[in-house]
């Protein structure tokens, strides 16, 4: 039994991590109705812009308490992975927008901006590993055989948050209204008066700063940080949003728990190498009975 | 002479081209290089099937590849090789034998991608997109964890059979199979677009909904064109792991894919001619920026701002590969060909050649 809740709690930290990036997949796709495949390496930026923050902040030059440095670096690393995804939206998607090219020339030019972003990284900062410091000291609560760290409690609870919070900014506000208008009808949107480039900045804004959480959260769980961690977490979290149903909110918050726990549950009862092998496998079952996802809606076409 | 112009063509410069390598003209690394260009058009054209003539966007093309590597190195190994056993024929019989090996791992290519075939009858472009990732994902973990053929370690030893070849006849054996499979490759997928069947790929990427009504199975066109690149692609793969005789499951990740769609969309979708164009551009590319001189050429400006930065080009090269296929969505987004085939851009050329 406690074996169970704990894997139950570590599948729901690892389901975090994919909720929080597929989100961010899903935002963009629900307004532009374009897969954003920069998207696992901005998260993979995120990270390192968290590692280069925490750095400065603890450094000889502020040298701040660790505590601070993580309250501080939540929103500073959030803000500058917005910047550079809105960067991205800037130099590479929104020409492409405007010329009114076909869908596919977008999808690969953000295909492309992915392996841009990895390996300039790679050039720069060098192959070696970077280690991630300790921010929050680690607390272990013991529950009757079950082992929880803060750390979880504090990724788990921030899946939930944003979650919550991106609901309410989708459903209740205004801006949330017109991303919803763009998704259903983009010609008809700026004869409302509606700065349509604006609001695909903000979804960016929105999409990107979360990927940045997502990674500060994701290197302080497993500190070690290399170029590539962004690009299988991102597949799998892309993934992750279509089997709930891309373009949806909900369905990306549960499509990414629902792939956390099938990791994990493969591998507590198979060997760690046939993760992949049954994750995708049941993933492909999913799509073959329900072709649109889990909450997706089927989209007719006029004849 | 209209009609036998571009075969004999053809026919000539492979030719020439063996003659140079047997007689020891062209070095070993060209003749390497050569081969990558073969393989790379076969890898392009194939995918062209797909995502330019169909218009659908899979992007797992090397999942196909991995298993006519495997497969084809598995049984040449069995027959030729000494590492699973004693070989089971003749070395004499190499020769004979070795384009039905590979040609066996195309067909098992061909049946895997009846996974990525299936769902496509129901499902759109993004769905679809997902499914060919996974099923390039689920390919990899699968060798992966098959410890007959290495697992992850990846599996040796086909070049028992090169050498057996070698062996029979001394002549530069895996170039001649090159040039012509890939030949092979560009006849039948030139055949099979053309003919009246065939035709049903490009209804289906104009309007399904349409080529449904006007009596195209589109079910039926969407599986066969599956197979068909699939299988070449499979053929690609067995040429692949006899050349560089040893293979690896993370050689067919998701970069292995993006190479080969990067060829396709640098050609121009549903262009035979482009694809063809593109792969030999691209080879040439990632042999010509492999060399650290011409890097350390080109950052010379940022290396004088940073002395102690110092690219490796094998890492630059792939922030140019990208970052040239930026520029050329944003300028040019139809590729060097655009959906038109060399005859279309220059019509003089119809008078010297047919191409069917």
């Amino acid at each position: 039994m406690d074996f169970i809740i704990q894997n139950i709690l570590n599948a729901l930290q690892w389901g975090s991590f994919y909720a929080l990036i597929a989100l961010g997949y899903t935002l963009v796709y629900g307004v532009l109705r374009l897969i954003n495949f920069a998207h696992g390496d901005i998260f993979m930026v995120g990270a390192y812009i968290a590692f280069f923050v925490a750095g400065f902040l603890l450094g000889p030059m502020v040298g701040l308490s660790p505590l601070v440095t993580f309250l501080l670096a939540v929103p500073l690393t959030m803000f500058l992975t917005a910047c550079v995804g809105v960067t991205l939206e800037r130099v590479a998607y929104r020409p492409l927008r405007r010329k009114g090219a076909h869908r596919l020339y977008v999808v690969i030019t953000a295909l492309m901006c992915g392996l841009i972003l990895e390996y300039s990284n790679l050039a720069v900062l060098g192959a070696s590993r970077l280690k991630f410091p300790e921010l929050v000291e680690k607390t272990i609560w013991n529950l009757g055989g079950v082992t929880i760290t803060n750390l979880k409690v504090i990724v788990i609870v921030a899946a939930v948050a944003v979650f919550i919070f991106l609901n309410f900014i989708v459903t209740k506000t205004k801006i949330g209204m017109a991303m919803r208008g763009i998704s259903y009808d983009k010609f008809a949107i700026p004869l409302m008066g509606i700065p349509i480039d604006a609001i695909i900045v903000f979804t960016f804004v929105l999409g990107s700063a979360f990927a940045g959480l997502a990674g500060l959260l994701f290197a302080m769980s497993y500190p070690v940080l290399e170029p590539f961690m962004g690009m299988i977490i991102g597949w799998k979290a892309f993934i992750a949003a279509v089997v709930g149903g891309i373009g949806d909110i909900r369905g990306a918050f549960y499509g990414g728990f629902l792939l956390g726990f099938i990791e994990v549950g493969v591998v507590t009862v198979f060997p760690s190498t046939y993760r992949d092998l049954f994750a995708f496998t049941i993933l492909l079952v999913i799509l073959w009975m329900k072709p649109t996802g889990l909450f997706g809606m089927p989209q007719s076409t006029k004849i | 002479m209209q009609k036998y112009s571009l075969n004999f063509v053809m026919v000539l410069s492979a030719v020439v081209l063996l003659l140079m390598a047997q007689q020891g003209y062209i070095g070993n690394y060209i003749q390497a290089v050569i081969m990558y260009v073969g393989i790379n058009i076969i890898m392009s054209t194939s995918l062209n099937l797909v995502n330019g003539n169909m218009g659908e966007f899979t992007c797992g093309h090397a999942a196909f590849m991995c298993m006519g590597a495997y497969v084809s190195s598995i049984l040449s190994v069995l027959f030729f090789g000494k590492t699973l056993g004693d070989p089971m024929l003749p070395a004499s019989m190499a020769i004979m034998v070795f384009p039905v090996i590979v040609l066996l791992g195309g067909v098992v290519a061909a049946l895997t991608s009846v996974l990525v075939a299936v769902p496509a009858f129901k499902t759109r472009d993004d769905y679809l997109a997902i499914i060919t990732i996974a099923v390039n994902y689920m390919v990899i973990s699968a060798i992966e964890n098959m410890d007959f053929v290495g697992g992850s370690r990846g599996f040796q030893g086909m070049k028992d059979t090169v050498w057996a070849m070698q062996g029979t006849l001394k002549a530069p054996w895996m170039l001649f199979w090159v040039i012509t499979f890939t030949v092979f490759t560009i006849w039948v997928i030139r055949r099979f677009i053309t003919s009246t069947y065939g035709k049903g790929v490009n209804a289906v990427c104009q309007d399904e909904t349409a080529a449904e009504i006007m009596s195209v199975n589109t079910n039926k066109i969407k599986l066969v064109n599956f197979m068909i690149s699939a299988g070449l692609a499979g053929c690609a793969g067995g040429l692949f792991a006899h050349i560089v005789g040893y293979v690896n499951p993370q050689s067919f990740n998701i970069l292995k894919s993006t190479e080969a769609m990067v060829m396709v969309y640098l050609g121009g979708m549903g262009s035979l001619s482009g694809a063809v164009l593109s792969a030999i551009v691209f080879t040439g590319l990632l042999e010509v920026l492999r060399s650290q001189a011409l890097m350390d050429f080109l950052l010379a400006p940022a290396t004088f701002i940073f002395p102690d930065w110092e690219p490796s080009a094998g890492v630059i090269k792939w922030v140019m590969i990208p970052l040239l296929l930026v520029l050329i969505m944003q300028f040019r987004p139809e590729g060097i060909m655009g959906n038109k085939e060399l005859s279309d851009v220059f019509p003089k050329l119809k008078k010297y050649y047919t191409f069917k």
